[in-house]
């Protein structure tokens, strides 16, 4: 089962896919975020966001700053002020 | 009677003219599609982030410890207008509405006793209000082109506002915008930003049976959140005020265009009469001479 994962800035809606895995610097330390994570809320540090697009594969990174991560049993959201 | 060669050159100096404004429609045409998508592709944050925020407040809100963003001064006396226009006029009455619609709840409140102060965002909107309440303007900035604005200098505004409210400047501020509804109505809109009013939680806590973690704890959540909450609410009204400013333009230089065709139009109609007439007074002139030799 893919992850939902959406990428907002206020900009506009820049990523909304399925992927594997997401590992997102959160201020307190990274995490991984797979299909089926526990719902969890947390505020982002400035740093990169690795999109796995499928296991195994090489990861696309993402620049993020300013940021708020939810994670939700639709899926991971991150609330950016920039990114890309 | 104007001689026919001023007729000529005032219908060629109105046609000129309704050249110019066919253009500024045209222009404001294409400028208010694109505004209107940037305000449509905002939208998604925005919704996301109200209901974080909504569903934190409920959380954190009712606890003596809630942000000062939140609960406000518990003080009702000083407000503060945040009036957001654009700096170019030619726009119809976009600017002129948002700052009546200041100017009334302004007098409203000073007539309850109440302190108001002004900080407008738009040089438009500073030289209606600076008429009229002059010291009371404690900041105005000019954003330049609407359409043109990043989220960084909404978040500026924030800031500044934000730190204005902290050091005690004010009690309470609202938002003076045009929200857009359509090309033809963009209606002037006053909105509360400080304290945070928070939007009714549409969500509980618990997701899909599970409760939420929060990482770190949802209060420091919520002091980072709230001041980009606000950046965003300006930021909305910013982008709104953008895509009404260009739907007005367009309307106004519709109206002007027409105007300067109707002008027009019966420009050449006297031409055409003074040029009959001329003729008329010629062929008198010939005849009455041939007559008389």
């Amino acid at each position: 089962m893919p992850l939902h994962f959406e990428l907002v800035t206020p900009e506009k809606l820049l990523r909304s896919e399925e992927v594997h895995m997401v590992v997102v610097p959160g201020s307190e330390g990274d995490f991984g975020v797979l299909e089926g994570h526990a719902p969890f809320m947390s505020t982002i540090r400035d740093g990169e966001i690795m999109v796995h697009k499928t296991a195994g594969g090489a990861p696309e990174a993402i620049r993020v700053e300013g940021g708020l991560a939810e994670v939700t049993t639709r899926g991971l959201t991150v609330l950016a002020e920039k990114a890309g | 009677m104007a001689s026919l060669k001023a007729l000529k050159i005032r219908i060629g100096s109105v046609k000129s003219t309704q050249k110019i404004t066919k253009a500024m429609k045209m222009v404001a045409a294409a400028k208010l599609r694109r505004a209107q998508e940037a305000a449509e592709a905002g939208r998604p944050y925005a919704e996301r982030l109200e209901g974080v925020v909504a569903r934190l407040a409920a959380k954190v809100g009712g606890a003596d410890n809630a942000p000062l963003l939140l609960s406000g001064t518990g003080r009702d006396q000083v407000h503060l207008f945040v009036v957001a226009t654009s700096d170019k006029g030619l726009a119809g009455a976009f600017n002129t509405n948002i700052a009546r619609l200041a100017r009334r709840r302004a007098d409203e409140l000073i007539a309850q006793g109440k302190t108001v102060k002004f900080y407008t965002i738009g040089r438009k909107g500073r030289g209606v209000l600076s008429r009229l309440y002059r010291d009371q303007i404690v900041h105005s900035d000019e954003p330049g082109d609407l359409g043109k604005l990043t989220f960084d200098s909404a978040r500026g505004y924030a800031d500044d506002l934000i730190a204005r409210f902290q050091a005690g400047e004010f009690d309470v501020a609202h938002l003076f915008y045009a929200t857009f509804k359509s090309v033809l109505t963009q209606e002037p809109t006053e909105q509360q930003i400080l304290p945070v009013k928070v939007p009714a939680a549409a969500t509980n806590d618990t997701d899909g049976g599970a409760v939420m973690e929060y990482e770190p704890d949802e209060e420091s959540i919520l002091a980072d959140l709230l001041p980009r909450a606000i950046a965003i609410q300006i930021f909305r009204a910013l982008r709104e005020n953008a895509a009404s400013e260009q739907g007005s333009k367009m309307t106004a230089m519709d109206n002007a265009t027409r105007n300067a065709g109707d002008l027009i139009k019966r420009l050449q109609i006297e031409y055409n009469r003074s040029r009959q007439a001329a003729i008329t007074t010629e062929l008198v002139e010939i005849i009455s001479g041939a007559e008389a030799l």
